[in-house]
């Protein structure tokens, strides 16, 4: 029944995309298409990172609440900016190439990312409530650190951290983009590998050790694997903050199983189909320039709060 | 054979298993007693490699624990998992498919799909086999998981009180299915008990822990007596002889 569902899903997907495309381009069609297929690829990418970083972080940390950004990482990526910006300077960091602005904040916070994620998964165990205390702490940390260093610097350099503190998709090139797909796409090929594996540390780490897998090391490929997942796509268009806990949950009450198998496709697809879409619809229809990501911001703020809500008790 | 030698364990810098030199032989359903807090569920979840050992040797056959390959001892030993709803949304058939996982590691042949289907057909699970677990009472979601260890046809099962929360219907099935699975398929089981009278009832051979130490070992008859209550559990009840079955009165 539930493969079915995920071609209904696909086919909803090529539907947003051939609007997205087509709607409304005039001219020279091989110029307009080009334009925005590139838009579509960064789309494609940032929509399938998220939900599948998200996807991973949830089955190792046994919820469906939390998710990267949930946990302060996007405090985190706002930090690791102004600390650069704050270091380097606003004018020669935006003199430096695009490829070389990317990998520096790749890479920055892939190694924030596994401390933090690390961190928060050795002291809290499984206790949510612990866990979700801890990130929101961490978050407020790093948002007054990133508040104080933002009153330093002078008003040129605020802009800059201004500009990139929001998810935009305008601006990608397509070098960056290249090497966006291939870090990701690795990334993705490796959890689609671990499929099988994901499902059994799903079930709880005695389970898991029954059954010959060891959760530990389990545990510590998959947070790799989430780190350079969020990294490259915040690092690409900005943070996506309740992108990922929106479509995820969609996506689990579409296909409500634990295997990876359909759960991975399943919430990709979900999450394709919420930004382009959602994309198509913006610019195309109500022609409007007010970013996606801020009416994706107060649905998955709604469902973070009403899952929190309801709850059950364990 | 499960032999254990010179095992020390802390916890938190207490001791809590203290020279520990036990076989079991292989075959029959051997009950850990004891007062709460006397290392039974520490001994067991070494035995399983569900916590790392500190010092000391466990070998299960000539496998070492603690040396050998996770996935190889998951051929040879399981260990009940507590009847926990981390995963609800899972089917019976998928629960006991997961048995499978050990020797298909996410592909199951055809031969894996058969023992799947047998073994919910040896716990009667074929009508329940499509409900999700959160839909299933306590009793049949522990049947469910038994169907699961007996799939993972291993020689050693493991259970850490897993008549937690049941009543007594539940409870004596439970304790039949794993008494037939020692009797009629060459299991060995290996089960911690709280209430000793299901202990004195339904295994081959007890064996008592008290303070981190093991204080007797041998069959029911043998060990159950007014003495050893008094001496591990610090409390004066009357046992009873009935036919060849001995009970505590409580």
């Amino acid at each position: 029944m539930y493969p079915k569902r995920l071609w209904w899903l696909l086919a909803v997907l090529c539907l947003c995309i051939a609007l997205y495309l087509g709607l409304g381009a005039r001219g020279n069609w091989g110029f307009v298409l080009s334009f925005r297929a590139n838009k579509l690829i960064a789309l494609l990418l940032v929509a399938i990172s998220v939900s599948t970083a998200t996807v991973l972080f949830q089955t190792i940390t046994r919820n469906h609440i939390l998710t990267p950004s949930v946990m302060g990482f996007d405090a985190l990526y706002l930090l690791t900016l102004t600390v650069l910006i704050f270091i380097l300077g606003g004018q020669s960091f935006t003199q430096l190439p695009e490829i070389a602005q990317f990998i520096v904040n790749t890479l920055l916070l892939m190694g924030a990312a596994l401390a933090l994620f690390g961190t928060l998964l050795r002291r809290g165990g499984h206790d949510l409530f612990r866990m979700i205390l801890t990130g929101i702490i961490f978050a407020g940390l790093f948002r007054s650190v990133t508040s104080f260093l933002q009153r330093i610097i002078d008003p040129n350099e605020f802009m800059v951290v201004q500009a990139n503190s929001f998810a935009r998709f305008g601006r990608v090139d397509t070098e960056l983009l290249t090497l966006a797909a291939a870090l990701t796409g690795a990334a993705l090929f490796a959890a689609w590998r671990m499929r099988h594996r994901l499902d059994v540390l799903s079930l709880g780490d005695e389970s898991a050790i029954n059954l010959g897998e060891a959760p530990k090391s389990g545990m510590f490929q998959v947070l790799v694997l989430v780190s350079i997942l969020v990294s490259v796509s915040t690092a690409l268009v900005g943070p996506m903050a309740f992108l990922g806990l929106l479509v995820v949950s969609v996506a689990r009450q579409i296909t409500p199983v634990i295997s990876h198998r359909i759960l991975l496709p399943s919430a990709g697809l979900v999450s394709a189909i919420t930004l382009v879409g959602g994309q198509m619809v913006l610019e195309r229809a109500l022609q409007s320039t007010m970013p996606l990501i801020v009416i994706v911001d107060v649905l998955g703020g709604l469902v973070f709060l009403t899952l929190l809500l309801r709850r059950k008790p364990r | 054979m499960i032999a254990i030698r010179d095992l020390n364990h802390d916890r938190d810098g207490k001791p809590t298993l203290r020279e520990i030199d036990l076989t079991l032989q292989s075959g029959g359903v051997t009950a850990l007693i004891g007062p709460n807090g006397a290392g039974k569920s520490t001994l067991l979840s070494l035995i399983a490699r569900l916590i790392p050992l500190q010092q000391g040797q466990i070998m299960v056959d000539d496998l070492q624990i603690g040396v050998c390959a996770n996935d190889v001892l998951a051929r040879r030993l399981a260990i009940l998992p507590q009847a926990s709803d981390a995963a609800p949304l899972l089917t019976v058939r998928e629960l006991v498919g997961f048995g499978r996982y050990p020797y298909h590691k996410g592909r199951p042949t055809a031969e894996d799909d058969e023992k799947v289907e047998a073994a919910l057909a040896t716990f009667d699970l074929l009508p329940l086999a499509e409900r999700r677990l959160d839909t299933l009472s306590g009793g049949q979601r522990q049947r469910a998981q038994v169907a699961m260890t007996f799939a993972q046809e291993t020689d050693y099962i493991l259970l850490d009180e897993p008549l937690n929360n049941l009543d007594i219907a539940a409870s004596r099935s439970l304790m039949r299915t794993l008494q037939d699975l020692a009797r009629n398929h060459g299991r060995t089981i290996v089960i911690v008990l709280h209430d000793i009278n299901y202990a004195a009832a339904y295994a081959d051979q007890i064996v008592a822990m008290k303070d981190g130490r093991i204080t007797h070992q041998g069959p029911a008859v043998e060990v159950v007596t007014e003495a050893m209550l008094l001496e591990v559990y610090g409390t004066s009840a009357s046992v009873h002889h009935i036919g060849d079955k001995v009970v505590v009165a409580v």
